[in-house]
């Protein structure tokens, strides 16, 4: 595979039933291409994360999966309130979920710190009032 | 240990059993949907009180074996549908959480 190959999804803000659906074909889309299991369950479960966020959080966004030689990038983009304090947000148990969301099982506060752990890298990029975007990537080959 | 052996050792209900030959290494409870993406183990059991959409792509993303219900907790037919086309187990348990969890680990 000598050129990138990019999955874009629309994350619809208002359907909670079918949240968490891009990253189900993202982890379909992988297998198809042969990446190795353990990348695959971390980028999609980073996906989800940062999926479900944007659902709760921002009212949806757009979603882009960059596949390349040596890396995948996620790029999680949304045009909702926007993350004041990214450091706080970035805390193991820090969250602002309602408490409607928090009856299913959201709201843990460990959504963000999950995306961390399980990439590479990861950058957030927010402006209140404007909206958010996170760019993640995993190496492969290592 | 296959799920379909769990089912039938430990009288638990299965309402969805797409892979009943699957393999299970280790168990996993908990009812927040983030911890178990961050802690849950591929092939594990998973053990919630959770019955809503959401544990269907959960359980898709950590690749689970199954996910066990306890406390008596049903799950909508809408769910269960969703879980066979995804190719999710799901078994119910009248035990509580903890029974549940030791009747796992006398079979794993
Ligand atoms: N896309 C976003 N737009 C605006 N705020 C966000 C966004 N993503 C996260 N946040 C803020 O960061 C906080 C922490 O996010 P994180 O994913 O770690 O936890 P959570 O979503 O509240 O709970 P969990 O992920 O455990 O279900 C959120 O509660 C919210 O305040
Ligand atoms: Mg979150």
């Amino acid at each position: 595979m000598s050129e990138s190959l990019t999955f874009h999804y629309d994350v619809d803000g208002e359907d909670f039933t079918s949240a968490g659906q891009a990253s189900v074909q993202v982890k379909k889309n992988l297998r198809r291409l042969g990446i190795a299991p353990e990348i695959i369950r971390q980028v999609s479960i980073a996906m989800y994360e940062g999926e479900i966020n944007m659902v709760i959080h921002a009212g949806g966004g757009k979603a882009d999966v960059i596949v390349s030689e040596d890396k995948i990038e996620i790029i999680l983009a949304d045009h909702g309130p926007g993350i004041a304090d990214i450091e706080l947000a970035m805390q193991e148990g820090y969250s602002t979920a309602p408490d409607s969301v928090r009856s299913l099982g959201f709201g843990a506060g460990m959504g963000l710190p999950n995306m961390k752990r399980y990439m590479d890298e990861m950058t957030i990029d927010s402006t209140v009032g404007v909206g958010t975007t996170i760019k993640m990537t995993v190496y492969l080959n290592r | 240990m296959t799920v379909n052996e769990l089912v039938e050792k430990c009288g638990f209900k299965a309402v969805s059993m797409p892979r009943p030959e699957r393999e299970i290494d280790g168990c996993y409870i908990g009812d927040l949907l983030s911890w178990v993406m961050g802690r849950a183990q591929e092939d594990s059991v998973w053990i919630t009180i959770m019955s809503n959409i959401n544990i269907i792509a959960v359980a898709t993303l950590t690749d689970v074996s199954c996910i066990i219900l306890a406390e008596g907790v049903t799950v909508d037919s809408e769910i269960i549908k969703v879980a066979l086309e995804k190719g999710v187990n799901i078994l119910l348990s009248d035990k509580r959480t903890y029974e549940t969890a030791v009747a796992v680990h006398e079979l794993i």
